[in-house]
């Protein structure tokens, strides 16, 4: 029984490969809980997923956007975009000097105009892409400037401080997004566990999430088939805007203040996130559950770095050498099935 | 060089066998090119002619048998060990870099150096002239870049390539696709002019009468073995016909074709302006009944995918009428086109019918999301349910319906794509080349499937330039050439005479579509 077994350590093997992502998680957790016994306190875990839902929320947009054969660098501009958006409107309201009034809309709305603010450059965005056939890569690297630049516009580069906001205007309570929340778990934690079922549901269990694997798989393919190849690039870059304008609320909630800066350089963790997932920049192959493991990976990893007092030099340096390894992996086990 | 009555046989293949993945495209041929001569190569699609030609220039390797050059027995390892041997390829699609200038096309990877090791631009840029100048094309510029030059002058280009460079033998694999009917000609003068010189050539066209104007000698190929080879000057369209068909027109199926219904298709007037790429259409009408399965016959070329591709409204800048079970269509979204009951199976199976990244079920699905969702959600158990009696009904062998779709055989593939064609419940199916690049029994079960489709009340065109097929499993046959349509034959009248003529018939009022203002 020889052959028998030998099929069997194949295809244990081929498991093991398959869930790497996953294995290499529990390995790091247990490697950093052992080595440090400061990192399984709550306190630490709190912090932890804090920083992962960031990314993650970040990560679930970006998946989409890479699955359908793109790229968006702007997810990063357009978070620090919304975030001033909310901080002005709640500290200091919508002036309309034509009328010589300022309005304060109520919290909820707030949050509501710069979600619509991230979705209108994500649909800016696809609309680049998707009509005027603008590289994805251009399209956002375009946007990731201006939108910083609105940003900074917007603050005249300073800081929008103290978003409490006053109950004679009706607008208290948007520090609530950013703290604790149902369970002891941080609100941010919240949204993205809700967002990632959301995301799931949405790429295994619907037309529109076939049809964004059908167009980056061959999107010649799928406009024959029917599909409607503009409008499947326009929404993902709007689910992206949508996820980057959340994290922005997020993070000016959680500092109680809204800074133009905020946000720089997030695309770039969040497109490690969706690589270390195993989704392939191609296009076409991927998923959400992946992406969410590869946050994970990156958050476990500079965590544990800093509580072994790693330099944060070397952290990155550690970064680069995982974001390699695990596209290297992918490459192999690719050519091997 | 000297003393070529000596020995006048250039290049000679003998019994060469080769075998792809377990089917044979070459069973035993036997080739001989004379010094001085133009040798045509004709037989229907998949009879060989192309294999022959990437092993005579060393692009593939033969599973058995040798090439002798000059009557030596030498080794092809590679198109290097070829080119060495003064052998060069013209491929019948254009394999050239469009953003690099014409003098870089013709010497990549061959380029003049310097003394200093730089590349020796002024020697290139000469000889890419007189080159250039030779093919009676001196107007092309050496620094033009050639993705700006229409379609005929980068066949020029093209051909340039192979000549800039000492060359013995020149194979060309239907090097008058793309030209129009004004360069023809200087093409063949270029022909007799290279023959003069001492140049062979071994030429591949579907157009019957072009081949017997400038070949001297023709061998004919059938399934991958020669059936006929003789003078040009003894030889006619039907001999040739004859020999490609394999004798007496393969039998009809006995079945009545079923009685055709009403019009569900009228096309009125179909135009498409001539594009680099792609052959204009000049105003086609035609129309198509329920339970029609229409043959649309013509050779490389000739306007049919450009045809199926216009009344999908893939193309924005056409124009005309098309008409669907009585509702115009317009605009260009093939999206709306397979709503209203269109689908399509494309030509070309890898590039643009299947999504690679999907496992068949999924490939299958794809144009029926819509009808298969309910409120938004989509069950993978409806959707393996609907389209596990399409993939048995079509008899796509595959291990499950969750496999990868690239793990299927070339027949298969094509099975899958067609199936998601069916599964949308098209008033109107256009299949292009369905049996392309298809082994014999999933050829067989694709056309059987056409035909139980067709009975069952759907209208379908199916594309195709093998004429045995178009006999075999049209009702009725439409066949185009250069951008028109050309007949329009009940399948009692199509034989292959009535075909293949029809089908290299060129407009007599004009160079055809391309040739206009």
């Amino acid at each position: 029984m020889a052959g028998h077994s030998r099929s069997e350590g194949r295809s244990a093997a081929a498991l093991v490969m398959k869930l790497r992502a996953l294995i290499a998680l529990a390995l790091l957790a247990v490697t950093f809980s052992l080595l440090s016994p400061e990192f399984l306190t709550a306190s630490n875990l709190s912090i932890l997923v804090k920083h992962v839902a960031i990314n993650a929320i970040l990560a679930i947009g970006m998946t989409f956007v890479i699955l359908s054969g793109g790229i968006d660098l702007s997810v990063g501009s357009i978070a620090g975009l919304c975030g001033v958006v909310a901080g002005g409107l709640l500290s200091r309201g919508l002036e309309l000097q034509a009328f010589g009034v300022v309005i304060y809309f109520h919290t909820w709305l707030v949050v509501a105009i710069a979600l619509a603010v991230g979705m209108a450059v994500g649909a800016l965005n696809g609309w680049l892409v998707a009509r005027l056939g603008v590289a994805p890569f251009i399209a956002t690297l375009g946007s990731l400037y201006v939108a910083r630049g609105a940003a900074l516009l917007t603050t005249g580069g300073a800081t929008f401080p103290n978003l409490a906001g006053s109950a004679a205007l009706g607008n208290r309570g948007f520090a609530m997004l950013g703290a604790a929340g149902v369970l002891g778990l941080p609100v941010p934690v919240w949204v993205m566990a809700l967002l990632a079922v959301a995301a799931i549901f949405l790429a295994a269990y619907t037309p529109f999430g076939r049809q964004v694997y059908a167009v980056g798989g061959n999107e010649r393919a799928a406009l024959l088939a029917g599909v409607r190849v503009g409008r499947v690039k326009l929404f993902v870059y709007v689910i992206s805007g949508f996820c980057s304008a959340l994290v922005g609320l997020i993070i000016a909630a959680q500092l109680g203040a809204a800074h133009p800066a905020t946000g720089q350089t997030f695309e770039l963790n969040a497109i490690a996130a969706v690589v270390l997932g195993g989704t392939s920049l191609m296009g076409g192959r991927g998923t959400i559950a992946g992406t969410l493991v590869g946050a994970f990976v990156i958050g476990v990893l500079a965590d544990g770095l800093v509580l072994l007092g790693v330099s944060e030099f070397w952290q990155m340096v550690v970064k680069g050498l995982v974001i390699v390894l695990a596209v290297v992996l992918d490459q192999f086990q690719r050519r091997s099935s | 060089m000297n003393a070529p009555s000596v020995t006048p046989t250039v290049l000679e293949a003998r019994q060469i066998v080769k075998v792809f993945d377990g089917t044979v495209a070459l069973a035993g041929v036997d080739f001989r090119l004379d010094r001085g001569r133009v040798h045509a190569l004709i037989g229907e699609n998949g009879a060989g002619k192309s294999t022959l030609l990437k092993v005579l220039a060393g692009i593939e390797q033969p599973t058995e048998g040798q090439l002798l050059v000059d009557g030596h027995v030498v080794p092809f390892a590679s198109v290097r060990d070829a080119a060495a041997r003064g052998i060069a390829m013209i491929h019948q699609e254009l394999q050239l870099f469009p953003d690099l200038t014409v003098r870089e096309n013709l010497f990549v990877g061959r380029e003049r150096r310097t003394r200093w090791g730089t590349v020796a631009w002024a020697a290139q840029e000469n000889a890419a002239r007189r080159t250039l100048e030779r093919l009676g094309h001196a107007s092309i510029s050496p620094r033009a870049r050639v993705g700006s030059l229409s379609l005929g002058q980068q066949q020029i280009v093209e051909i340039a390539r192979a000549l800039v460079h000492d060359v013995r033998v020149l194979l060309m694999d239907e090097p008058t696709s793309a030209l129009t009917s004004a360069e023809v000609p200087v093409l063949f003068q270029v022909i007799r002019d290279l023959t003069r010189h001492g140049v062979s050539i071994v030429y591949i066209s579907h157009r019957l009468e072009e081949l017997l104007a400038i070949a001297d000698e023709v061998t004919v190929l059938r399934d991958g073995r020669v059936v006929g080879t003789a003078p040009a000057a003894e030889v006619d369209v039907p001999w040739i016909v004859h020999r490609m068909t394999g004798g007496a027109t393969r039998q009809k199926p006995v079945e009545a074709p079923a009685a055709a219904g009403a019009v569900v298709l009228d096309v009125r007037g179909l135009t498409l302006p001539a594009k680099p790429g792609r052959t204009a259409l000049d105003a086609v009408s035609f129309d198509v009944r329920r339970g029609e399965l229409v043959g649309l016959y013509g050779l490389m070329g000739a306007g049919r995918t450009e045809l199926i591709e216009s009344v999908m409204g893939v193309h924005p800048d056409w124009t005309g009428h098309v008409v669907l079970d009585g509702t115009e269509l317009r605009g260009s979204d093939v999206g709306r086109r397979v709503e209203a009951g269109l689908a399509m199976v494309p030509e070309d199976r890898q590039a643009a019918g299947l999504v690679q990244t999907l496992s068949v079920c999924e490939n299958i699905t794809l144009s029926s999301l819509g009808q298969l969702s309910r409120h938004g959600y989509l069950s993978p158990r409806a959707e393996s349910r609907a389209a596990r009696p399409l993939a048995e009904g079509l008899r796509v062998k595959t291990p499950s319906l969750d496999a990868p779709v690239t793990a299927l055989s070339g027949g298969n593939q094509q099975k899958v794509v067609l199936a998601r064609g069916v599964m949308s419940r098209p008033k109107v199916l256009l299949v292009d080349e369905p049996t392309r690049g298809v082994d014999v029994g999933a050829k067989g079960e694709i056309v059987d499937a056409l035909r139980r489709l067709a009975a069952e009340g759907m209208g379908i065109v199916f594309a195709t330039a093998d004429l045995a097929e178009v006999q075999a499993a049209a009702t009725r046959v439409l066949v185009m050439a250069r951008g028109r349509l050309t007949a329009d034959l009940p399948v009692s009248e199509a034989t292959a005479d009535a075909l293949a003529s029809a089908a290299s018939s060129t407009p007599p009022d004009d160079g055809g579509p391309h040739g206009r203002p």
